[in-house]
């Protein structure tokens, strides 16, 4: 039992072990954040397909370009903390905080542009509610799909804030030397989850943004 | 030598090692060793299901009469659903992969514990936290839904505290999903040397496939109660029609969750029976890589025939045919199983031991409520018992009839690997008897009951149904003794049960090699498999032989 490295759990046998438990717990994690998500996207088509012409319209209310630059903003992120793994793999630790930094900040840019969307569709009147600005049976129409709207952009918000906060403990953890390059596990871990939450925005710009006839 | 070992009373070698020591409060809350997480699983789930099982009890008191003469229609709802939410989603779900899964696992894959330990403590927790909203939704007044929570009666109507029992549930997912996690890594990446996938348990492949959906489909529960949930607090209409919702899409997300669901409430079950046949039959399981192959194809199948439930819904007829023939496909693996535990019956030598009795009723039982299950498939057939008591009797069947009868066998199987002390045998089989006398008079006439129209969910009925009802009341008080009797003597024999060695069955498997209670780390020394997981022919042919 002497020879077990530090980092090893004491219910595997090794470290090699450890690693691929890890990552597969993590895609397993995955598979059931697909599931949720995809529920969601299901009934939001469904409802969608019973209500083509006024989600159309609906549609129009958004504001594309800040919807685009969210799309970058986030893709950015996702590819610094691409570069963050291979740099903490290479050793580069001062690289992989300043990676990880630049991904954190896209992160909150990406809420920040979002938050003020938000904000204009509720002076608009857009929340859903007693005081929805289209009234009739084409405004309960429209008041669907914007509650769809903050539903799915609200769960997607939610997720990339835990994937800031995980990031940011992950940034620690590495200048408290908890985390090096021979146990990168929780770094990659992360890496898949902020991935995953990227991919989620891809679904969920074009079924809210794009389809609709622009 | 084991003699040695385990027959003085007091201060043996291996009781300070076990994984039952030390006794404080404080080293229970906050252990991580997957057996003690087991047993206080165990503990919780007896109390929920002490709960539901009063709450059934209320409700066959009240039917005894016509006019349904002890609660009012509106109390009567509450029952119900008190009943199946308890029932479903604290007890049954969490039965066998919760208890008996958390328990063996580890130990059947050689395992010093699960993957990850202290998501398996923190799973508990989350299920602590669960069932809490569900006893406080239940302390101030209940819900009155059913479990289904159709809408838009869940999500408009209801004067009842939706919302709380929706959150308890919805929380409890969680568990199920850390659960089914923690599982299904542990079997890809923890086996022992020598423990390929074709020597695997069959308890394990079954827990291996429960796994799979528990993952897969609790997240669509999650987020459909969050709709639900969202669209009473909000007063949106997502599932109201009249505000341009869609109130079947509710039923068709609740049941793509809530068929599955049903399949992780027998498939364990399977896993147990499959153990306690080959055990008590001395034999190794005839056909093994089908009865291993089946239990996927029944998490994948079951995937696939949600919308069975929505025959009278106005879903398209053909949509109806569709799933009704993907039913009757899933049939096809489970009647598999039957044939290949009475094929392995077959000129096995077999001791009608406890376990083995709840084993032998299980496979009864549940080829009854498999068959029924095939005539509520049929399209025509279900359009007359839709919603009636025939349903109620055919779910029972597969519910209680199976998945409890096999939970109750795998801890009879497993009480002396648990406890390190055996049960009282002749208590045993006399429980395992009334509680299968008592099931059947309970639930077998509720088949005639629903096939002569009387509906489900009503507190009254018209009194020529009376016989019937009265004779399943008569049957129910005779199952609560039935569920009484292990309740006390599996805790009398806690303290005072003979001590037993490492294999009192004289059965195969990793567990039964190491010390009864095991030590905490599981084994003393690491093993390795060095052959099929049933290879019955090689050791003594009675069980018992190892007895000290």
């Amino acid at each position: 039992m002497s020879t077990r490295a530090a980092e090893l759990a004491e219910q595997f046998e090794d470290v090699a072990q450890q690693r691929e438990a890890s990552t597969l717990g993590m895609w397993v994690f995955l598979a059931t954040e697909v599931m949720f998500f995809g529920a969601l996207f299901l009934a939001f088509s469904v409802t969608r397909s019973l209500h083509v012409e006024s989600f159309s319209q609906a549609a129009k209310h958004l504001d594309i370009l800040a919807g685009t630059i969210n799309t970058a903003v986030l893709f950015t992120s996702s590819f610094t903390t691409a570069l963050a793994v291979s740099a903490l793999q290479q050793g580069q630790l001062k690289r992989v905080i300043g990676l990880l930094s630049v991904s954190i900040v896209l992160g909150g840019l990406f809420l920040a542009i979002k938050g003020h969307e938000y904000h204009e569709k509720w002076v608009e009147g857009f929340f859903p509610g007693n005081a929805f600005a289209v009234s009739g049976p084409a405004g309960n129409e429209v008041e669907l799909f914007f509650l769809f709207y903050f539903i799915l952009t609200g769960l997607h918000g939610i997720h990339l804030l835990i994937a800031l906060g995980v990031t940011a403990v992950l940034v620690w953890l590495i200048v408290t030397n908890r985390v090096t390059p021979t146990r990168s596990m929780p770094l990659e871990a992360s890496a898949l989850y902020w991935h995953f939450v990227d991919i989620v925005w891809v679904f969920v710009f074009p079924l809210l943004y794009l389809i609709g006839g622009r | 030598m084991s003699v040695l070992l385990y027959s003085s009373d007091t201060d043996e070698p291996r009781e300070r090692d076990s994984y039952l020591t030390p006794h404080t409060l404080r080293s229970w809350l906050l252990t991580t060793d997957h057996k003690r997480v087991g047993l206080l699983y165990l503990f919780t789930i007896i109390v929920f299901f002490v709960i539901a099982a009063v709450a059934a009890g209320i409700m066959r008191l009240n039917l005894l009469t016509p006019r349904g003469d002890l609660v009012q229609a509106e109390t009567y709802n509450r029952l119900f659903t008190l009943h199946g939410v308890l029932m479903v989603w604290f007890f049954l779900i969490p039965s066998i992969p919760s208890v008996l899964g958390n328990f063996l696992l580890p130990l059947m894959i050689g395992a010093r514990d699960l993957a990850f330990p202290k998501l398996n403590l923190l799973s508990w927790y989350i299920f602590i936290l669960g069932g809490a909203f569900a006893f406080y939704a239940l302390l101030i007044g209940g819900v009155d839904t059913g479990w289904t929570f159709y809408t838009p009666y869940s999500s408009t109507y209801s004067n009842s505290n939706v919302v709380l029992m929706a959150a308890g549930i919805f929380i409890a997912g969680f568990s199920s999903i850390l659960t089914g996690l923690n599982f299904i890594v542990s079997i890809h990446q923890m086996r022992a040397p020598g423990l390929t996938w074709f020597r695997l348990r069959l308890f394990v492949w079954s827990m291996y496939a429960t796994s799979l959906i528990l993952v897969l489909a609790t997240p669509v529960l999650a987020i459909t109660l969050c709709l639900m949930a969202l669209e009473r607090i909000w007063r949106v209409g997502i599932f109201d029609p009249s505000l341009g919702g869609d109130p079947l899409l509710f039923q068709h997300l609740f049941w793509f969750y809530s068929h599955p669901a049903v399949y992780i409430m027998i498939l364990p079950g399977m896993g147990v029976v499959s153990e306690l046949i080959a055990a008590f039959a001395r034999k190794r399981v005839f056909g093994y890589t089908f009865v291993a192959f089946s239990s996927l194809a029944i998490a994948l199948i079951g995937f696939l025939v949600w919308g069975h439930h929505m025959f009278v819904s106005s879903q398209s007829v053909f949509a109806g045919m569709i799933f009704s023939f993907l039913s009757f496909l899933v049939a096809v693996p489970s009647a598999i199983k039957v044939f290949n535990w009475t094929a392995t019956l077959y000129k096995g030598s077999i001791s009608l031991d406890t376990p083995m009795l709840y084993a032998l009723g299980f496979i009864g039982l549940f080829t009854v409520g498999g068959m029924t299950g095939l005539i509520l498939a049929a399209l025509a057939v279900d359009v007359h018992v839709h919603d009636t008591y025939f349903v109620i009797a055919h779910f029972h069947y597969i519910m209680v009839g199976g998945m409890v009868t096999a939970f109750m066998g795998g801890l009879h199987f497993w009480w002396p690997k648990i406890t390190g002390r055996m049960y009282p045998e002749l208590l045993g089989k006399l429980a395992a008897i009334i509680i299968f006398i008592g099931f059947n008079l309970t639930f077998f006439p509720q088949f005639v009951l629903g096939y002569l129209g009387m509906p489900r969910r009503y507190h009254a009925y018209p009194e020529q149904f009376q016989v019937y009802n009265v004779l399943s009341t008569a049957g129910a008080s005779i199952l609560g003794i039935g569920y009484l009797l292990p309740l006390l003597y599996l805790l009398w024999s806690c303290f005072y049960g003979r001590r037993v060695a490492e294999n009192p069955w004289n059965a195969l498997g990793f567990e039964w090699e190491t010390a009864s209670p095991p030590p905490v780390h599981n084994f003393e020394k690491a093993p390795i498999q060095r052959d099929e997981a049933y290879n019955y022919a090689e050791v003594a042919s009675t069980p018992g032989a190892g007895l000290s």
